[in-house]
């Protein structure tokens, strides 16, 4: 139809990739009303729906208890993405060196919680963290007992759920450093400690990056399992979020935290991607 | 100075693997419990007590088969959409499938409680919270980019000569794509709609905006269950709920497994 519309480059193509396109229809329709307007909704209501008279950024920012909610949501999330990070790199490792069998059983048991729905692996922790639960009996010194209700419970729950989205990227990327280059700086005079460390571990950076952004992304979502294994008194944006709508149709003030969500999201993938970009730009550079 | 040094790193490997997966098992003893408590019991005094519940309640029962529902729709939109999708990207320019791509994979990036507040906005005004519509616009949002991941993985592996051979024969871009590439890439499209039926089902993020007094998912029976009570009827739920997705995704990761060992041959 609009053949004056299309320009050189397209009309030298065959007609049908037109007709193909077409075929994205669905999936554009569904973004469109599922995502997009959903989203530009939100933004919308943040700047002009006010609760009481005031704006939800005014509230937001006007009151510490939100602006205390907001950081320890980022930084909750952070801590979890640490962990994950700490616990998931030498298992990744392990599985890069481990045996076919091994490794095999290393990634069934890490891929279980990536299908597990979140609310079973909230629920076995409440199991065994309650009162006279199974951690008060393995740990009767009082370590399991009292962190129910906690934040260190809800990054434990958290780590638990997003664990498989550190390991899953970083042994995507130890497969695909060359198996020769730690041995050559062995050869070179390296102990095997420092040919890791400045070998090794700066080629899996990029893996490292996309493993601390998925986790990071993913834990600033919850509602659910912080409401569960954590306290009110030490609410994240999410259940905060769910209450200001739910509870007291706050939509401005929803909107607002919604949008920080969206940004601080965004601002966190741009820094790490940013970093992998220098890192593998300096090695480049170093190089040739 | 350590004498197994080299064994330190695959016993914690193996240490963390297994701190993954036991805590998970934890649910099933509660489930059989006999008493009305979260306590795990001994397999001598398991009793049935609890599923019967789940299975006759009205309330459960009620909650199970909506969500069974919502699941299959959402699953069947994700599916047709993501398949369509993917067969419709495979020829564009690279940078603009880059950006396709990206725009696709969006759903599962944005935080959910995000998405669930901005649908939640728009459904109240269009007056869908609560129904089954509107639950299944969100779910299969959640569902598109697995369906399509898995599709165009599919599509990926597919060898490019068989399509040209069949349009050298003569047959038409229509009988080509349903002779000939639907049925090779049929184990992927399977393996996408299992993957959005398992994110539809275990949901309940979005599902505890959406939801009404008349239709609930059992995610937020469940949720609602836990926060009020210590019924154990949630344990079962929860075992059921697992063993569902377990098997489920089972048989997507064979679907997939049985496309790589038959159809990815060249020789």
């Amino acid at each position: 139809m609009g053949s004056a519309v299309l320009s050189g480059a397209q009309r030298r193509r065959p007609r049908r990739i037109q007709g193909e396109l077409a075929l994205l229809a669905p999936a554009a329709l569904l973004l469109a009303v599922g995502l997009a307007i959903p989203l530009g909704l939100s933004v919308w209501l943040s700047v002009v729906d006010t609760t009481g008279g005031v704006n939800g950024y005014v509230w937001l920012f006007s009151n510490p208890v939100y602006l205390e909610i907001t950081l320890r949501t980022f930084s909750t999330a952070a801590l979890t993405a640490l962990v994950c990070l700490a616990l998931g790199y030498p298992y990744a490792y392990a599985m890069l060196t481990a045996g076919p069998k091994m490794r095999v059983f290393l990634l069934g048991c890490v891929v279980l919680p990536l299908m597990i729905s979140v609310l079973v692996i909230a629920f076995a922790w409440l199991v065994i963290l309650q009162p006279g639960g199974l951690a008060s009996k393995l740990f009767p010194l009082g370590l399991g007992d009292g962190l129910l209700g906690t934040l260190p419970a809800v990054v434990l729950g958290l780590t638990h759920i997003l664990i498989p989205y550190m390991i899953l990227p970083l042994y995507t990327t130890m497969r695909s450093v060359d198996p020769k280059l730690v041995p050559a700086a062995m050869g070179l005079g390296a102990t095997r400690t420092r040919a890791f460390w400045t070998v090794f571990v700066p080629l899996t950076i990029p893996g490292i990056a996309s493993g601390v952004v998925f986790v990071f992304v993913f834990s600033l979502g919850f509602y659910v399992l912080p409401q569960l294994l954590g306290s009110p008194r030490q609410a994240l944006i999410g259940q905060t979020i769910h209450t200001q709508v739910n509870d007291l149709l706050a939509w401005g003030r929803a909107g607002a935290l919604a949008v920080v969500l969206i940004l601080g999201t965004a601002a966190v993938f741009a820094l790490l991607t940013g970093v992998v970009r220098i890192v593998g730009a300096n090695r480049r550079g170093g190089r040739s | 100075m350590m004498p197994h040094r080299r064994h330190v790193l695959p016993v914690f490997a193996v240490l963390l693997a297994v701190t993954i997966v036991l805590p998970i098992l934890a649910v099933i003893p509660v489930s059989f419990t006999p008493t009305s408590s979260f306590a795990i019991s001994s397999p001598e005094s398991w009793s049935p007590r609890w599923y019967r519940e789940l299975l006759t309640n009205p309330v459960w029962l009620d909650s199970l088969v909506s969500s069974l529902r919502i699941a299959l729709l959402a699953a069947l939109v994700a599916t047709v959409a993501g398949t369509m999708a993917a067969l419709g990207l495979r020829r564009v320019r690279r940078t603009h499938r880059v950006v396709a791509r990206a725009l696709v994979t969006l759903p599962l990036l944005i935080p959910l409680v995000v998405l669930a507040v901005g649908l939640y906005a728009m459904l109240i005004r269009t007056q869908l919270v609560g129904t089954t519509a509107g639950f299944v616009l969100a779910h299969a949002l959640l569902g598109l980019p697995l369906a399509f991941i898995t599709v165009s993985a599919s599509l990926d592996a597919l060898d490019d000569n068989l399509e040209q051979a069949s349009r050298g024969l003569g047959a038409g871009p229509v009988t080509t794509m349903r002779l000939i590439v639907l049925p090779l890439v049929a184990p992927g499209v399977i393996a996408g709609a299992l993957f959005a039926f398992v994110v539809s089902f275990n949901e309940v993020v979005i599902a505890g905006f959406l939801g009404s007094p008349y239709l609930r998912t059992l995610p937020i029976e469940m949720y609602s269950s836990m926060t009020r009570s210590t019924d154990p009827t949630v344990a079962a739920a929860a075992t059921f709920v697992a063993a569902l997705t377990v098997i489920t995704a089972a048989f997507a990761l064979a679907a997939m497994s049985w496309r790589r060992r038959h159809l990815t041959r060249k020789d």
